[in-house]
C-alpha cells in the first residue's frame, strides 16, 4: 500500500549519491570494519537462550526503536500518548512503498554490521516475509510471544502474507480488498445502475464516454492496477505455489479478458491513464471520478482528503467489485495492507510485543484514526461504525467492505519481487505510448518471468 | 677536507635527512585517511567480493558471467554508453564553446554574471538538483509546461518515456555539472599568456579563428582532464535515473543504469557478489579509458 500522501514517494531520503553508490557494498564494509572495531559486534546465534521459538537477544533497558511510514506516524503517536513511561524511538521511512525494498536493503547492512536493527517495523508491503525469514530479522510471533486467542481475532486468512510453514512472522495493519468506489449523486443524477458484473461495468463506461465526455469510470495507470483488476478477474499473473516456485500464465482467458476490457475504455477515454495520485489526476479529474474501482483505502487517500479528489459529503458510495458472468466464485483483489515486523534480534521484547499489540489491536489508532480497515476484526467493528457516523458516505459502506474483506480471491499471492514494480516498469510506457494492454500480455509474462527467475524463483506457465 | 659553509655538525646533519613532519604532511594526512577509509579498502573489499561467492571461497569469474547473463545487464550496459556518448559530446562542445564565448565577451561585468549563472546549479546538492527536475519535467506544475505541450508532452508519462530517457539525464546532468566545468575552463583560457592572443590577432585571427586555432588546442590537457572524469562519473549514473524511477512509480528509470542494477543485486536480489563484479567492471573501464586518453593525449608529458 503506497503512502497517503503522494509527495512523500518522491523523496528518498535513504538515496545515495551517484558516486557513492558505486561503492555502496564496500562502503557497507567499512561500516562493518568501523564498528567491529569498536568492540559493537555482537552475534545473536551463539549462546542465546531459545524460547518462544527463536533464539532472544540479551535484554536491556532503553528506548524502543520503531520504524512508521508517515501515513503510520500517528500511530506510533497513538502508542506514546497511551504508554507515557515508554520510550519510544520513532523513525520515519518510506515504509518499502511502490516495492522499494529499503527495508531489506537496511536490514542486510545490519546483518552485516550485526547491530542497528530496529525494534518493530511497520512496512506497506506483503511480500516482506519471503525475505525477512531466511534473513533472520522477523521473530516468531504464534510460539509464545502472541496468545493464539489474539491472532485468531485478525481476519480470516489476513495473516496468510506473514506465515511461512506454520509460523506467523507479522501482523496486518489493515485489510485492502477491492470494491466499487462511486459517486452516487451523480449515478442518480444521469440515471445509471451501478454495474455488478464487468460487462455492465464495460458497457457504462462507453456509455459515459459518449453521454459524459471527460467523466471516468476507473484508472489503469498506477502500479497497483493489477492488483486490482487483474486479481479480481482471476488472471493467473502471481501464483505462488511453493517457497521459490511461481506459476504464471498472463495470456490466459482471464487475464486477456480483463486487459481487453480496460484496453475499449482507455480508448474512448473514461478509464484514465495516470496515477490516482499524480498531481495531474488531481488537478484534471477532480470532481470527473463516477466510479473508481480500487481497495478499500481509496475512500480516505483519494475521495476524502484535501491532498486527493477532496470530494464533498454525502456523494461517495460503495459497491462490491464486478463479477464475471458464469464464474464460479465471487472475487476481488487486494492492493496492499501494511504488515508490522517484530525483530528477533530485539533487546526490549516485552515492550516490542506490547506495542505490536496494541498497534494492530483495539485503540485509538485502529479504531478511528488509521485510513484503512483494520484486520483485526474487533478493531475493524468500531472502525466502521466511526466511518459511517462521520456521515462522509453514503449508504453503508461497512456491509460492502466486510463482505469483500472475505472475497480476495487465494490464487494470486506475493512473491519476492514486487508485482507493481514488474507492471509499472513493463506496462507503463506502453500504454503512455499508446499500445493495447492485451498486446502487451507477453511481454509482462516474460518480465514477470524474468524478475521472478533472478530471485530464484522457478517459473512454471 | 673542505667543509661547506652551510654544512652543521653531525647532529644537525642527521636531523635534517630526517625531515620534520610538515605542515604540508598535516594537510594531506585528513585525505588519506579518508581516501583509505572510502577509497581504498571499499575497493580492495569489492574486488574481494567480485571474486568470491556467498560462502567466501574464491569463485573465479562466475560472478562476472552471472551478472552478464542477467536479463537486465546488457540493456543496462546500452542505455550507459547512449547516456555517455551523448554526454561526453554535449560536455566537451558546450562546455568549451561557453567558455571561449564568456572570455571573448567584450563586457566584463556581463561575462562575470554570466560565470556566475553558470555555476549556481552546481552548489545545489546532487540529489536536491534532480529534485527541481522533477518538477520541470512535469506538465502539470512545470514552469515549461508551455514548451513541454509545445512538443507534445501533455503528461509526466510522455516526458519520461523510455526512448527520452538518455536525453533527459544528460539535460539534468549538464545543468548541474557543466556549471564548475565552463568556470574551470574559463580559468584555463585566462592562462593563455595575452601575447600569444596578441600575435595571432596581429596574423590576421578573428575571435573563430583564435578559438580554432590557439584556444581550443591550448585547452587541450583541460578538455582530457574534464572528459576523464566526466567518463568515470557518466558510468556512475545512478541519482538520476533512481529519483526518476520513485518519482514516477517505477514506469520509468527502472534497472537504467549499471549502478542501478548493481545496487539491486546487492539489496534486492541479496547477491553481494555479482554487485561487486560489476562495480569491479566498472574500475576497470574507468582506468582503461583514462589510461588511453592520458597516454594518447600526452597528459603528463611537460608543455
Amino acid at each position: 500500500m503506497p503512502p497517503m500522501n503522494s509527495t512523500i514517494r518522491v523523496l528518498s531520503p535513504t538515496g545515495p549519491s551517484r558516486r557513492r553508490a558505486f561503492a555502496a557494498a564496500g562502503l557497507a564494509a567499512v561500516v562493518a570494519v568501523a564498528i567491529a572495531a569498536c568492540g559493537g559486534g555482537s552475534s545473536s546465534s551463539s549462546g542465546s537462550p531459545m524460547k518462544d521459538g527463536f533464539s532472544q537477544a540479551p535484554q536491556k533497558s532503553g528506548a524502543l526503536t520503531v520504524w512508521v511510514d508517515s501515513t503510520r506516524v500517528p500511530a506510533a503517536q497513538a502508542y506514546q500518548k497511551a504508554h507515557p513511561n515508554v520510550k519510544l524511538h520513532i523513525v520515519t521511512y518510506d515504509g518499502d512503498a511502490n516495492g522499494t525494498n529499503s527495508l531489506q536493503t537496511k536490514v542486510d547492512l545490519f546483518n552485516r554490521t550485526g547491530s542497528g536493527w530496529p525494534d518493530v517495523v511497520f512496512s506497506t508491503q506483503q511480500n516482506e516475509t519471503t525475505w525477512a525469514v531466511s534473513a533472520g530479522f522477523t521473530a516468531p510471533l504464534n510460539e509464545g510471544l502472541i496468545p493464539q486467542s489474539t491472532l485468531s481475532n485478525f481476519a480470516t486468512g489476513s495473516l496468510g502474507v506473514c506465515t511461512v510453514s506454520g509460523k506467523v512472522y507479522c501482523l496486518r495493519n489493515d485489510l485492502a480488498q477491492a470494491v466499487l468506489w462511486y459517486n452516487a449523486a451523480l449515478m442518480q443524477k444521469w440515471g445509471y445502475q451501478v454495474p455488478t458484473t464487468w460487462p455492465q461495468y464495460e458497457a457504462l463506461g462507453l456509455k459515459v464516454a459518449s453521454q459524459h465526455p471527460g467523466y471516468l469510470v476507473g484508472s489503469a495507470g498506477d502500479p497497483w492496477t493489477p492488483e486490482i483488476y487483474m486479481w479480481a478477474s482471476q488472471c493467473q499473473g502471481s501464483d505462488i505455489t511453493g517457497p521459490r516456485s511461481v506459476m504464471v500464465d498472463v495470456t490466459e482467458p482471464n487475464c486477456t479478458r480483463m486487459a481487453s476490457l480496460l484496453d475499449a475504455l482507455i480508448k474512448v477515454g473514461s478509464m484514465s491513464k495516470l496515477s490516482v495520485f499524480s498531481t495531474a489526476f488531481n488537478k484534471n479529474e477532480k470532481g470527473k471520478v463516477l466510479m473508481l474501482p480500487g481497495p478499500a483505502w481509496y475512500g480516505g487517500a483519494i475521495f476524502d482528503t484535501t491532498s486527493g479528489l477532496n470530494v464533498p459529503k454525502g456523494q461517495i458510495a460503495v459497491g462490491p467489485i464486478p463479477q464475471w458472468p458464469g464464474s464460479s466464485t465471487v472475487s476481488t483483489g487486494n492492493v496492499g495492507g501494511g504488515t508490522w515486523l517484530l525483530s528477533a534480534h530485539t533487546a526490549h521484547l516485552t515492550q516490542a510485543v506490547n506495542f505490536i499489540t496494541w498497534v494492530t489491536g483495539n485503540n485509538a489508532w485502529q479504531d478511528s484514526l488509521t485510513p484503512g480497515y483494520p484486520a483485526y476484526v474487533p478493531a475493524a467493528k468500531v472502525w466502521l461504525v466511526h466511518q459511517l457516523s462521520s456521515g462522509y458516505y453514503v449508504g453503508n459502506p461497512a456491509a460492502v467492505l466486510q463482505q469483500a474483506a472475505g472475497q480476495v480471491w487465494t490464487g494470486w499471492n506475493y512473491g519476492k519481487w514486487s508485482n507493481e514494480a514488474v507492471w509499472a516498469a513493463t506496462i507503463g510506457p506502453g500504454l503512455t505510448a499508446g499500445k493495447t494492454i492485451v498486446s502487451m500480455l507477453p511481454a509482462w509474462q516474460t518480465a514477470i518471468t524474468n524478475y521472478a527467475t533472478s530471485d530464484g524463483y522457478t517459473v512454471s506457465k | 677536507m673542505r667543509k661547506s659553509p652551510e654544512a652543521g655538525p653531525a647532529g644537525a646533519r642527521s636531523l635534517s635527512t630526517f625531515r620534520p613532519v610538515s605542515a604540508g604532511h598535516l594537510f594531506v594526512a585528513g585525505y588519506v585517511v579518508l581516501l583509505a577509509a572510502f577509497g581504498v579498502v571499499p575497493t580492495a573489499y569489492g574486488i574481494y567480493f567480485a571474486f568470491s561467492n556467498a560462502g567466501n571461497t574464491f569463485a573465479g569469474l562466475s560472478n562476472f558471467i552471472g551478472a552478464y547473463r542477467d536479463f537486465r545487464y546488457l540493456p543496462a550496459v546500452e542505455h550507459v554508453a547512449l547516456y555517455e556518448l551523448i554526454w561526453l559530446v554535449t560536455l566537451v562542445v558546450f562546455v568549451t564553446g561557453l567558455a571561449i564565448v564568456l572570455q571573448q565577451l567584450p563586457l566584463r561585468r556581463v561575462s562575470r554574471l554570466t560565470r556566475f549563472l553558470y555555476y549556481i546549479p552546481g552548489s545545489l546538492a546532487g540529489a536536491a538538483s534532480v529534485m527541481v527536475w522533477l518538477f520541470m519535467l512535469d506538465p502539470t506544475v512545470s514552469p515549461a509546461a508551455p514548451l513541454l505541450r509545445l512538443l507534445g508532452y501533455g503528461t509526466f508519462g510522455q516526458v519520461i518515456e523510455p526512448g527520452h530517457l538518455a536525453i533527459l539525464f544528460v539535460m539534468i546532468a549538464f545543468w548541474t555539472g557543466a556549471g564548475g566545468w565552463i568556470v574551470v575552463m574559463f580559468g584555463a583560457l585566462n592562462n593563455i599568456p595575452l601575447d600569444i592572443i596578441d600575435a595571432a590577432r596581429i596574423d590576421g585571427a578573428g575571435g573563430w579563428g583564435i578559438a580554432r586555432r590557439v584556444q581550443i588546442p591550448m585547452l587541450r590537457k583541460w578538455i582530457v582532464y574534464m572528459v576523464i572524469l566526466a567518463f568515470a562519473g557518466g558510468t556512475q549514473l545512478f541519482v538520476e535515473p533512481q529519483l526518476i524511477s520513485e518519482a514516477s512509480l517505477g514506469v520509468a528509470g527502472r534497472d537504467f543504469s549499471l549502478t542501478q542494477l548493481s545496487y539491486d543485486f546487492a539489496f534486492q536480489n541479496n547477491n553481494v557478489n555479482y554487485a561487486s563484479a560489476i562495480s569491479v567492471e566498472l574500475l576497470v573501464l574507468c582506468v582503461v579509458v583514462a589510461a588511453l586518453f592520458v597516454t594518447r593525449s600526452r597528459f603528463f608529458d611537460a608543455s
